[in-house]
């Protein structure tokens, strides 16, 4: 076994160590690829597939974030085989998930030219908030299925397997199991989800609320001693001064 | 509406492992947290209390005038004033002045004995320092102490007398090399979250093997080889019967023992008593299990004991960490990368606080009071005439409490602390607390300690302030201010340095000492100037990443972990043990053991996250109880119980799980509706003075629903 794999990226010569994947090589010489749901601190799946790129001899794109590098590849990272993928790619989850709250990737349509109106007949995954604990919000509306959070509650970082994939198909969607509240999971509530998400699908509650308008001080009124406080206040206020129930 | 995003990086207040975090915010309200994936600590993971835990700096209830008492109070009758109309509020010049007044009428009534001070292992080394520098250099006082006594002060005691030293010796992330470790007295999984992720990716990850020995069935026991579910208190018992298997099978370490330890001959012959068949019968551990767990420590190549307050909350605590340190000279586990003894430390800067001086035994760095050397030192660097220094040792925190009235320790200033629900025995702290002739509170919310104060002063937060954190693996890394002060709350510092001013003019020593710094970063320097070990730490040099200490000058890069070619003190001294037990056994009358502690979602008294959202995610106090002892006395899963010791007694939800073993009840002491420290003794370690916190005598019976102070206050975890 070699130190070193020779290979070309985009006519480049490029050297790298064996089992480098050829995402890597291309950042090294200063090759981006664009990427959704890889992370640098996460395990790679190769889920979103927009980071294929086209080699020499294979016969489909190949995912670049998992393909390792081998002695001699010839890797092109910017073919029109490889854009037209990219677009599609994005188009298609721009017609089904709202991508208003990840600037990443509406820069990517941007740069690649896709159209968000391209399957006008095609359903939007719409899914309720849920606000089911006092530390983040899901809005599944806006997610695009990276698994990054799956991963980080597993091995990447918790080991508290809290949430995983529930439904098939067109219904997957990220969910806790029996679709119980979180609360009543394993769950944590490290936030590792929330830090690695890349839609803000997943929000911390408080600049949830923030957005929504509320001030500092209302937001720290909701708390459930603030919110019981005041009931006994306005029950005390209520009660006429003789005859009261205890 | 899209928000400002201006980011502040900054250092975690809540534990000791000290996360990296960036504060994400619009105008002065944080809505967000984050820590970069490269940041060196934590690698970007948080815990709940990290990621979401700072709100409690915005809570409505939090104090941000000075106020002082309506009704002047007097000892033996002083109450606990928890409503604002109590209190009137004040000028800064006024409550100072008032403070000014009555310490130094008090100090010229009943001398230096009179005054006594808690520092605070929650506010920052610089904080720390001017505040104990006050107290012994205007007071002459060493009853400086802080809650370190009531955390590793054992632990402390322990690692100094046999390898001169008071930390852990390696860098918590060295758990990915080790081959073999043990956790012991420690929930790492809820106390030290993000350390137990680096622990779980070195079993899972590493395959590296670790052994739990706890009463408890923490989550880390999920990950165990082995698990030794020992009797509370049974420590020496367990890990001196480790010694005795890999003494009988010599897996012991020669040429370690030969070249840097000493009086390995009187330890090895006390530790023929301790065979794992005496082991067993005082700690219900079977035998096996702790021969296993002997062999598997005397055969790694590279292995680590990481431990928590369940070794050193004891009576005799100190006895306890040495036979841990016994086990590592034993084997040659320590001194190398990958080895090494490591007390997690609780709090933030409890290292900090304690490197600082704030200890009623020691100057800064661990310099004893009681060395003419020391005191002469001190003297010259604080502009003090000679012999003006105390030379006599401080009372501890507990001693502290024990002494106030007359004759002894009669003003107490609390820089925030809350011993009203962190010390044991609190129906007697707060008889001796009311006792108090003066009592000065400086924190962000009036807690149980400071509703007893004559005068409050309202402190910032973290978040609002500068200087240093010192984390668990002695890392120096910087807190930012990040919002502006809420209010008129100032920093700790900037009140000391006034107050001492005051102090000052009115004892006629005007520049004694020196109190007029521009920035934290001045004081730090000061610091570098009288701790060898802080020498090497300055602001711009821990502006990106922080130094572990010790770094002896400017271009030292710090020391990740200590001992490499010799200890402190020379050799690694072994002590022979007697085998020890619990204070207060088991009987007819209070047949349960009860054991204190933490849970993941609050902080100690409670002052902070009680005051947090965190609070709607757990918001009362649960018995753990374990199902053969709850079938036993009839108690189900969620229902009242009311709990008493000799003390005092509680009443509180029970929490029927296998998470504590049969024999031992668990309570967690941060809430003040049902203060499990109602419950525990304040018998102390005659060495290293700490409280048994982890075993105290208990009976539970069935309660009624409307016994609970707040009945309504449920949640449903699902969480381990």
């Amino acid at each position: 076994m070699t130190d070193s794999i020779t290979l070309t990226i985009d006519g480049n010569p490029v050297q790298a160590a064996p089992g480098t994947t050829i995402l890597k090589a291309a950042a090294s010489v200063g090759i981006e690829i664009p990427t959704i749901c890889y992370h640098d601190y996460c395990t790679s799946n190769a889920l979103c597939r927009l980071c294929v790129v086209e080699v020499e001899g294979a016969r489909t794109l190949v995912p670049s974030c998992v393909a390792k590098i081998s002695e001699g590849m010839q890797v092109s990272t910017h073919t029109e085989r490889v854009k037209r993928a990219r677009r599609t790619i994005l188009e298609m989850l721009a017609t089904t998930v709202d991508l208003s709250e990840a600037p990443d990737i509406q820069a990517y349509m941007r740069e690649y030219g896709a159209r968000d109106e391209r399957f006008p007949e095609a359903e939007q995954r719409i899914s309720p908030v849920l606000d089911d604990n006092p530390m983040y919000i899901r809005d599944y509306s806006k997610c695009v299925l990276c698994w990054r959070c799956v991963q980080v509650c597993a091995e990447d970082a918790q080991y508290t397997y809290a949430i995983n994939f529930t439904g098939r198909g067109f219904e997957t969607q990220i969910g806790t199991f029996f679709e119980k509240p979180l609360p009543e999971t394993t769950c944590v509530f490290c936030g590792q989800c929330v830090a690695v998400c890349p839609t803000n699908a997943l929000k911390p509650k408080r600049q949830w609320l923030l957005e929504q308008g509320r001030s500092p001080d209302e937001i720290m009124s909701l708390t459930r001693s603030e919110r019981r406080r005041r009931m006994r206040r306005e029950a005390a206020a209520e009660q006429p001064a003789t005859g009261g129930k205890s | 509406m899209t928000l400002n995003d201006r980011v502040v990086s900054t250092t975690c207040p809540f534990c000791g492992v000290g996360c990296t975090l960036q504060l994400h915010m619009q105008d002065d309200f944080i809505y967000r947290v984050t820590s970069p994936h490269d940041s060196v600590v934590n690698h970007g993971n948080l815990c709940v209390k990290g990621r979401f835990g700072y709100d409690f700096i915005y809570n409505q209830q939090r104090i941000t005038t000075p106020l002082i008492r309506r009704t002047p109070q007097k000892p033996g009758q002083r109450t606990q004033a928890f409503d604002l109309s109590e209190w009137r509020e004040a000028t800064w010049d006024e409550a100072l002045d008032y403070i000014a007044d009555r310490q130094i009428e008090i100090y010229r009534r009943g001398g230096a004995n009179a005054m006594a001070v808690f520092c605070c292992a929650k506010a920052t080394n610089e904080d720390n320092y001017l505040i104990e520098k006050l107290f012994r250099s205007l007071f002459r006082t060493n009853h400086v102490d802080h809650c370190t006594r009531l955390c590793h002060a054992a632990s402390v005691v322990a690692l100094q007398m046999a390898v001169g030293s008071s930390a852990m010796s390696n860098t918590a992330a060295e758990v990915a090399m080790n081959d073999v470790f043990i956790v012991t007295g420690s929930n790492t999984t809820e106390n030290h979250p993000i350390i137990a992720l680096q622990m779980k990716a070195a079993v899972q990850k590493n395959g590296a093997k670790l052994i739990v020995v706890d009463p408890r069935r923490v989550e880390m026991v999920n990950y165990a080889t082995l698990w030794l579910p020992e009797k509370p208190g049974s420590d020496i018992a367990i890990f001196s019967a480790m010694a005795h298997v890999i003494l009988k099978e010599k897996l012991y370490n020669q040429a370690f023992i030969d070249e840097r330890t000493e009086n390995f001959a009187a330890f090895a012959a006390s530790m023929e008593k301790f065979t794992p068949e005496y082991a067993e019968s005082v700690s219900g551990v079977d035998r096996n299990l702790i021969v296993e767990a002997a062999r598997m420590y005397g055969n790694a190549k590279n292995a680590a004991i990481y431990w928590s307050l369940g070794i050193p909350e004891h009576s005799h605590g100190t006895a306890n960490a040495l036979a841990l340190i016994n086990l590592a000279l034993l084997t040659g586990n320590i001194g190398r990368p990958g080895t090494g003894l490591n007390p997690l430390r609780g709090q933030n800067n409890v290292q900090g606080a304690s490197d600082m001086g704030a200890m009623p035994w020691h100057y800064p760095g661990y310099q004893r009071v009681d060395n003419e050397e020391n005191a002469r030192k001190f003297e010259q660097a604080w502009n003090i005439e000679p012999g003006g220094l105390n030379r006599q040792l401080g009372l501890t925190t507990t001693e502290i409490v024990s002494s106030i009235g007359p004759g002894g320790v009669q003003s107490l200033y609390i820089m925030g602390e809350n011993p009203m629900m962190s010390e044991p025995d609190l129906n007697h702290t707060c008889h001796k607390f009311e006792q108090l002739e003066f009592l000065v509170a400086q924190d962000i919310f009036i807690n149980e300690s400071g509703a007893f104060a004559d005068v409050f002063l309202p402190a910032t937060s973290w978040a609002e302030k500068d200087g240093t954190f010192t984390n668990t693996d002695r890392r120096v890394q910087r807190v930012r201010q990040a919002i502006q002060p809420r209010g008129q709350a100032r920093p700790d510092w900037k009140i000391l340095c006034d107050l001492a001013k005051r102090l000052e003019a009115r004892l006629g020593r005007p520049n004694s000492a020196y109190w007029d710094y521009q920035d934290p970063s001045e004081i730090m320097r000061e610091i570098g100037s009288v701790v060898p070990d802080y020498r090497g730490v300055t602001y711009p040099r821990i502006e990106r990443e922080g130094i572990q200490v010790p770094s002896w000058d400017e271009n030292h890069p710090g020391t990740p972990s200590l001992f490499a070619g010799t200890f402190p003190r020379g050799r690694g001294k072994f002590h022979p043990l007697e085998d020890a037990h619990m204070a207060e056994m088991p009987d007819e009358d209070y047949p349960l053991i009860l054991t204190t502690g933490r849970v993941l979602e609050h902080w100690h008294g409670g002052t902070l996250t009680r005051h947090s959202w965190l609070d709607d995610l757990f918001p009362e106090a649960l018995m753990e109880i374990n199902p053969a002892d709850a079938a036993r006395l009839n108690i189900e899963d969620g229902s009242p119980v009311r709990v008493t010791s000799r003390r005092g007694s509680i009443v509180l939800r029970a929490r029927v799980t296998q998470k504590t073993t049969p024999g031992v009840v668990f309570i967690p002491f941060h809430f003040h509706e049902a203060a499990a420290n109602l419950l525990t003794q304040d018998v102390i370690d005659p060495q290293a003075k700490i409280p048994e916190y982890k075993a105290s005598a208990v009976r539970v019976a069935p309660a009624r629903e409307s016994e609970l102070v707040n009945p309504e206050a449920r949640q449903v975890r699902g969480r381990y």
